[in-house]
């Protein structure tokens, strides 16, 4: 199966934790994973971000599982950057 | 994330270190002026046995602990509930399962018994000498037991006071000296008042 290597999320999370916790949270789901996360809008009681995650194995379960847990809800997957893996040896 | 790891997030997360803070205070304050005017109370009234006195102010301290518990569970539950399902709506999601919907759960039972050991404490404090005379032992310079039990309700009242004054950044003693001030205008009323009677 293909290797995830990198992905752009949308997430409807509340004011907390916060944005540098949520980021911080998630990159340590992976000693690998690198997070980049930005806050698109902030209301009442949510705040929209956009989070990237860069690595050599991106686990999606994991990461929604993750953000769950923190309160947040992925709106959408807008980017996913896959790659094939290596066909296994036929010795 | 370890135990304590998930504990401080929860503990921040649910802004309880704020509300606890300020519960701790008020119902301390409850309790340390209950006690000054049971004890006050009994001062004006005349010779009363030791034991009449520990137990009017026992009594007193637990009804002020189960008080201070139950209320704030059961307002402090309501409160978090419809916190959470403002949350809920404004995200379009459950979140019994997220650490919101723990906190939510925690919150309410860390908040009362806060609620409930700070007069329950407060009061115990104020009546050590009373128990310690109660119980044979003689108080150094051999004070007054009852005037003791006063001197500890002021102190526990100025203790306060100068927590308030750390937690809002003004000077310690200014805001202890005003919550003694406070003390002081309740004793005179009692004095004013129970003399009288």
């Amino acid at each position: 199966m293909a290797i995830v290597k990198r992905i752009l999320l949308d997430v409807l999370k509340p004011h907390q934790p916060g944005a540098l916790e949520f980021a911080q949270t998630l990159a340590d789901l992976d000693p690998g994973y690198r997070v980049n996360l930005r806050v698109e809008e902030v209301d009442e009681n949510t705040e929209t971000i956009i989070v990237v995650i860069e690595g050599e194995n991106i686990r999606f379960e994991e990461i929604d599982q993750a953000i769950k847990k923190m309160g947040g809800t992925v709106h959408s997957v807008d980017e996913v950057e896959a790659e094939g893996s290596p066909p296994a040896s036929t010795e | 994330m370890s135990l304590i790891q998930q504990i401080q997030s929860l503990w921040k997360l649910s802004q309880a270190g704020q509300i606890a803070r300020r519960y701790f205070v008020t119902n301390g304050f409850d309790g340390a002026l209950t006690m000054l005017g049971i004890l006050l109370g009994f001062y004006t009234g005349g010779e009363v046995p030791l034991i009449v006195v520990i137990s009017a102010c026992l009594g007193a301290a637990i009804a002020l602990g189960i008080s201070g518990f139950t209320s704030a569970l059961l307002s402090e539950t309501e409160e978090r509930k419809k916190e959470l399902k403002e949350l809920e709506d404004s995200l379009v999601a459950p979140l019994e399962e997220s650490d919101y919907g723990k906190a939510s759960q925690i919150t309410p039972w860390v908040i009362a018994a806060v609620n409930g050991l700070s007069p329950f404490l407060i009061s115990l404090f104020i009546i050590i000498p009373l128990w310690l005379e109660d119980w044979g032992y003689m108080l150094p310079f051999e004070m007054d037991p009852f005037d003791t039990a006063i001197g500890f309700a002021f102190l526990a009242i100025l203790f306060l006071g100068i927590f308030l004054g750390r937690i809002s950044g003004t000077f310690w003693l200014w805001s202890g000296l005003r919550a003694v001030l406070i003390g002081l205008v309740t004793a005179g009323i009692i004095f004013l008042i129970g003399g009288n009677a």
